[in-house]
């Protein structure tokens, strides 16, 4: 009976102005209904949206709660719906009246994403530019990276010790950078192992990234003319299973004693358990990644480690192809930018808080 | 005291016990563990991409469905096959090239908000990023420290100059800067290690042993 009573009161008022559109800079397949909240919003249940393809025939498509206007829809492209918002009081349901017809299409550009375009366009032509360059023959001038000029006695190392090498790339599928990186940075190091007939254990957590591997380990052998050196069993798969293959590679470091650890690639929780095994071992151990959570424990278990963009330089650094010197120049370039936007950026954000301009007026 | 009479317990106990004696040095049953462990996860992984990938995602809509159009993902997946035919392994380029080159560019644009957009907006000298310090009239000192850090890292990660005169000095405090998040990220790390291995020993000492509850 109250309830009866304050639906009276109320006059349950239905939500009005009901407005269908398609959701912009989307990839299509969605309409956005927006309503002006009912009069009575406070003493609702909810509100339920209703949806048709012909105007006249509804059906129950979602419900929101009481304050809410808004209800994002799923449809299909290139097809008109009519909406109607009804608020809800206990039993009682008050509807709106129909929207205007609404039809959903993808956007070929999303507007709230112009500044990445830009960005994207800015470094890659940068990047571009400085491929063009280093092809055409221009040298370009990569620092020395601390952690490289280890690698040649790294490998000494295990050949005077006649232990092998252990290369373990992480646990990255190949589309990542540090992963595809590793992989550079794998191949000169088993040119090397080819050249001093050094031993190369090389397991992997991802059968893509081994079947690569095997790939450029086996050039790498042909390269330096060692390709009866190569062993098919080095290059292995393991498991995909994060911490399996921790256990795995642990097993190995501890019975196969290499005298030099690569840790080279994307890791992650399992970064300190390769590292402190192999540190125990009393191997070389040179490290890299871009994984910043990881990479404290590499500094310090690690006699080398490549940090973050290091690792991309070195692969660059070492294996001199124009592709990656060129993209090391172009990021170089575009940190360049980025310096200048964070300082002319900050000095406009200071003038904004210290008014210094007014000292002008 | 009240051990327990569940032998799924008795398994994960005593083979957390076998992966825990490796601190003491390698020994036979932590060779097992590390075994059954690479065993059991790759059986794991070949049922769970069966029947959770592979069955839902292709063979249904393929073969009972009749949708032709996943006859392109079918073939392009057998293709990773032709690796062990030496006449044509060189096919399984084609794969790897797709799925490299589609997961790198899928994720431009997320990393260049994610990893500068943002981070430029979040380092300017702006009076909201003074705010966000939620520092008072210090928030001003802390956003000049760390744009500065910012851009101190930055040069120590420029590789086109050796680092020498004016660009040596900051990429040294560059590399402070960076160890000082090191050594925050180490401490952070090693405290959720510890929550780890506290929850092991719980395990352990609790529904394995029955000694706390």
């Amino acid at each position: 009976m109250a309830f009866v009573i304050m639906a009276a009161f109320f006059a349950i008022a239905p939500p009005t102005a009901v407005h269908a559109f398609d959701i912009p800079d989307d990839g299509g397949g969605a309409i956005r209904i927006e309503w002006r909240l009912s009069e009575a919003d406070s003493q609702l249940t909810r509100y339920e949206i209703y949806r048709s393809d012909n105007g006249t025939d509804y059906e129950k498509i979602g419900i929101m709660g009481r304050g809410r206007n808004l209800f994002d829809d799923e449809t299909e492209d290139g097809k008109q719906y009519y909406y109607k918002v009804v608020a809800v009081f206990d039993t009682l349901k008050s509807f709106s009246d129909p929207s205007s017809p609404a039809m959903s299409s993808a956007q070929w550009l999303n507007r709230k994403k112009i500044n990445i375009i830009i960005a994207v366009i800015t470094f890659g032509g940068l990047i571009l530019f400085f491929i063009q360059h280093a092809r055409h023959g221009k040298s370009l001038f990569v620092r020395r990276i601390a952690g490289l000029q280890a690698i040649d006695d790294a490998v000494g190392r295990a050949t005077e010790m006649g232990k092998p090498i252990l290369y373990c790339p992480g646990i990255g599928y190949i589309e990542d950078i540090a992963t595809i990186a590793s992989l550079s940075i794998l191949g000169e190091v088993a040119k090397k192992c080819g050249q001093y007939d050094t031993k190369l254990i090389n397991p992997h957590c991802d059968p893509i990234v081994y079947t690569v591997a095997r790939e450029i380990v086996k050039e790498s052998y042909t390269d330096v003319g060692r390709p009866d050196a190569f062993d098919p069993d080095s290059v292995y798969y393991v498991t995909d299973s994060q911490f399996a293959y921790a256990a795995a590679v642990d097993g190995i470091m501890l019975r196969e004693r290499p005298a030099t650890n690569f840790l080279v690639g994307w890791f992650r929780a399992e970064s300190l358990i390769l590292a402190e095994t192999g540190a125990s071992t009393g191997a070389i151990q040179i490290a890299g990644t871009d994984q910043v959570s990881q990479l404290p424990f590499f500094v310090t278990a690690c006699d080398y480690t490549l940090i973050g963009e290091e690792l991309y330089a070195a692969s660059a650094y070492i294996s001199r192809e124009p592709l990656l010197l060129g993209a090391i120049k172009g990021e170089d370039w575009g940190k360049v930018i980025i310096g200048a936007i964070l300082i002319a950026g900050s000095l406009i954000g200071l003038l904004t808080v210290f008014p210094i301009l007014n000292l002008f007026e | 005291m009240n051990i327990s009479s569940d032998p799924w317990v008795w398994v994960s106990a005593l083979f957390t016990i076998a992966i825990f004696s490796f601190l003491w040095r390698d020994n036979p049953f932590y060779k097992i563990a590390e075994h059954i462990f690479v065993g059991v996860a790759n059986g794991w992984a070949v049922t769970f991409y069966w029947h959770n990938v592979l069955v839902p995602t292709l063979f249904d809509p393929l073969f009972r469905q009749g949708q032709l159009l996943f006859t392109i993902p079918f073939v392009i997946g057998m293709l990773y096959l032709t690796r062990f035919m030496p006449r044509v392994s060189w096919l399984v380029r084609i794969p790897i090239g797709i799925s490299m080159g589609y997961y790198v560019g899928a994720s431009i644009p997320a990393v260049s908000q994610a990893l500068i957009i943002k981070q430029i907006q979040g380092t300017l000298l702006s009076p909201h990023n003074f705010q966000a310090w939620h520092a008072g009239s210090m928030g001003i000192v802390w956003s000049i420290i760390l744009l500065i850090g910012v851009l101190c890292t930055l040069s120590y990660f420029y590789f086109s100059k050796e680092h020498k005169g004016i660009l040596g000095t900051t990429s040294r405090i560059g590399i402070v800067f960076v160890m000082i998040g090191f050594g925050a990220a180490f401490g952070y790390t090693v405290m959720a290690r510890i929550s780890l291995l506290i929850g092991r020993i719980q395990y352990l000492l609790g529904p394995w042993l029955g000694i706390v509850d």
